[in-house]
């Protein structure tokens, strides 16, 4: 929507950005949302790293069971059997995220090989790549995990593999809308100009093509997280997690096996939950503001920030008349 | 008409591909299936009579014979109707305990996805259209009530409402010690809702956001675009321009993108039945896994797959009616 408002004598409140080096124009603008949510991820990150080396150890077990926050140095209380629960958040932690991570690196990986790869091709490989995929999209993905997760035994379902089966449920959707793209990149002129002058498939693929498919493929990443994340605690909570290592799931597993909601030991299950969801709404903001980018328009334009545009109070009431028609 | 034929050409191969995946998922683990799991019984304690080797070996599929015997024996048994008999409900079919399960499922989940479908487009159109406005900053607290697994939720809910503050049921899907019996009756419809409104409010709760956001992003591409410029410029009512202009275009891409959701739904209501112990699939579905049922586990993932399929057609075909440029390419 064009403005009215004759925005040419406030160049140089608007231009900074323009000046911005190369490199920092690539990294996506500060907005309060992407730094909230770079803060408490990073603070759970870093926490998931060192945490385990500072807490005791989670299965150590004491008489003191169903201890509420703050007993003889437990923190956040003790579970049924008088474990630390706090010790167990953090290794729970870092158990959850790398799944999160490896799950997010797997399903990009394998998006963009049936989403770019397929696109790129065409013709018939295009077409069995397509119905693949969607095909993969519509059969529902927790439950077949669960078919899966059943069948291998529980020794060795080890962290990797539950990473693999989440993987492999989840990333038809991101290869959708990758194919998508690619469809309508393929047929750009720089494209054919750099095949016409003789440069290699790969090439033409990483160099002209990838680029611009980072910032769909950065925000695809951070959701596969989320979705690795989630699932995985919900398989944990089935019973049927990694078996031998600590997940934020396989606490709520535990607290659910011991009547932890009818003993009313709510410090058992709500930090671990808690600690997902604040995860999940980091990432989710940093998701946006990739977002953001890939669309300018999403952005909004809010009261407080076309005060910092340096407006008179008559040309802020003029644009919001014009913003809400 | 060559439209609904691609549509339903790939539901064929997609519930193909439902059914050969349940076929081969046993045969890649190593060794005889039925053996692993005769064994696998042993260890848990369970008592494995002749009958139980014939009920795994027929929802695998005939347990001897090369791969495609195996394979025309399952699809044969699979075309009757014959899903095997369930060890945990033995000697019921599996066929009689699914269906049970299912109506509980389908009105739980049915429900729920429409309730907040319609919901989150709503309050989505209103936050694309005032964008700034205090309904378009509450979207980041629905995100992170999605960033929020199924369950806790559910296990918050019960908390505050059935614990602290008791107005709902801990567990179950009717009032069971009042003798109301499954039915048409109002008293047991009556029941069935008191029962199911904090399961429906936790998926409703969690799957909202999504609608909510895409519905947003998509009414503020659509505002941008010029047949919006000229409504405007005829005079149209705002509420007209808003919601026969915008509204119905930037809704699109939300149903198009019904499989993904749904998938997530069913997803997350598998593992919410089982906090409420609610009798629908989910619940089942744990029973089984819990119990190495695998006839019943078998049955189950299939019957989940197929409804997701179904609902996905419905939606397809709606589309279709809907935008009419999907049909004619």
């Amino acid at each position: 929507m064009a403005s009215t408002v004759a925005l040419d004598d406030l160049e140089p409140a608007v231009a900074p950005s323009a000046k911005r080096s190369s490199l920092a124009a690539l990294l996506p603008t500060m907005s309060p949302k992407l730094i909230v949510g770079l803060v408490i991820g990073a603070v759970i990150v870093l926490w998931a790293i060192v945490g385990p080396l500072v807490v005791g150890d989670p299965d150590a077990i004491s008489t003191l069971a169903f201890a509420h926050p703050g007993t003889r140095g437990h923190l956040l209380g003790t579970t049924q059997t008088g474990q630390d629960v706090w010790s167990q958040i953090a290794w729970g932690t870092r158990g959850s995220l790398i799944i999160g991570f490896s799950v997010g690196v797997m399903a990009t990986v394998l998006s963009a090989l049936f989403g770019v790869l397929g696109a790129y091709i065409g013709g018939a490989v295009d077409e069995g790549f397509a119905l693949f995929t969607n095909v993969v999209l519509v059969i529902p993905g927790l439950p077949l995990v669960i078919v899966i997760g059943n069948y291998v035994p529980q020794n060795s379902r080890g962290l990797f593999l539950v990473a693999v089966v989440l993987a492999i449920t989840s990333w038809a959707g991101s290869a959708r809308v990758l194919r998508a793209v690619t469809l309508s990149l393929r047929n750009r002129d720089y494209v054919s100009a750099s095949r016409v002058s003789g440069e290699r498939t790969w090439r033409i693929l990483v160099v002209e093509i990838l680029p611009n498919l980072i910032p769909v493929m950065a925000s695809q990443f951070v959701f596969a997280i989320i979705f690795a994340i989630l699932g995985e605690a919900g398989l944990s909570f089935l019973g049927l997690g990694a078996s031998g290592t600590f997940t934020l799931g396989t606490i709520l597993f535990q607290a659910n096996q011991a009547l932890a909601l009818t003993q009313g030991a709510w410090w058992w299950f709500i930090p671990p939950g808690l600690v997902i969801a604040l995860f999940g709404c980091a990432l989710s903001l940093i998701n946006f503001s990739i977002d953001e980018i890939i669309n300018p328009k999403l952005r909004n334009s809010t009261r407080s920030q076309r005060k910092k545009w340096g407006l008179s109070p008559a040309q802020i009431k003029q644009l919001e008349a014009e913003n809400l028609k | 008409m060559r439209f609904y034929l691609q549509k339903v050409g790939f539901y064929v191969v997609a519930i193909w591909a439902a059914i050969t995946i349940n076929f081969v998922i046993p045969r890649l683990m190593p060794g005889n299936p039925v053996d692993v799991i005769i064994s696998k019984m042993g260890a848990a304690g369970q008592t494995v009579t002749p009958q139980t080797r014939h009920a795994i070996e027929v929802a695998l599929g005939g347990g001897s014979g090369p791969w495609w015997q195996q394979y025309g024996a399952y699809l044969a048994n699979l075309a009757h109707g014959d899903l095997g008999v369930s060890l945990v409900a033995y000697p019921e079919k599996v066929s009689t305990v699914i269906g049970q399960a299912l109506p509980w499922t389908i009105a739980l989940v049915g429900l729920a996805t429409v309730i907040s479908f319609i919901i989150g487009i709503g309050l989505g159109t209103f936050a694309g259209w005032k964008r700034g406005s205090w309904l378009d900053n509450l979207i980041p607290v629905t995100t992170m009530f999605q960033a929020v697994p199924y369950f806790w939720l559910a296990l918050i809910l019960l908390l505050l409402l059935s614990r602290v503050v008791q107005w709902f049921p801990f567990a179950g899907g009717y009032d069971v010690n009042s003798g109301l019996m499954p039915g048409f009756s109002l008293q047991f419809v009556g029941s069935a809702l008191y029962y199911g409104f904090l399961p429906a409010l936790t998926i409703v709760l969690s799957s909202i956001g999504g609608w909510m956001l895409g519905m947003r992003n998509m009414m503020v591409s659509t505002l941008s675009e010029d047949y919006i410029v000229t409504a405007e410029a005829k005079g149209l009512k705002p509420s007209r321009v808003r919601m026969t202009y915008a509204a119905r275009n930037a809704v699109l891409p939300s149903l198009s993108g019904f499989a993904i959701s749904l998938g997530f739904v069913v997803a997350g209501s598998i593992v919410t039945e089982q906090v409420f112990s609610y009798p629908g699939i989910g619940q089942l579905l744990f029973s089984a896994v819990s119990n190495n049922d695998y006839a019943l586990m078998q049955g189950v993932f299939l019957v989940i797959s197929l409804s997701v399929l179904a609902a996905n057609l419905v939606v397809d075909v709606l589309y279709g009616l809907i935008d009419p440029r999907t049909r004619a390419r």
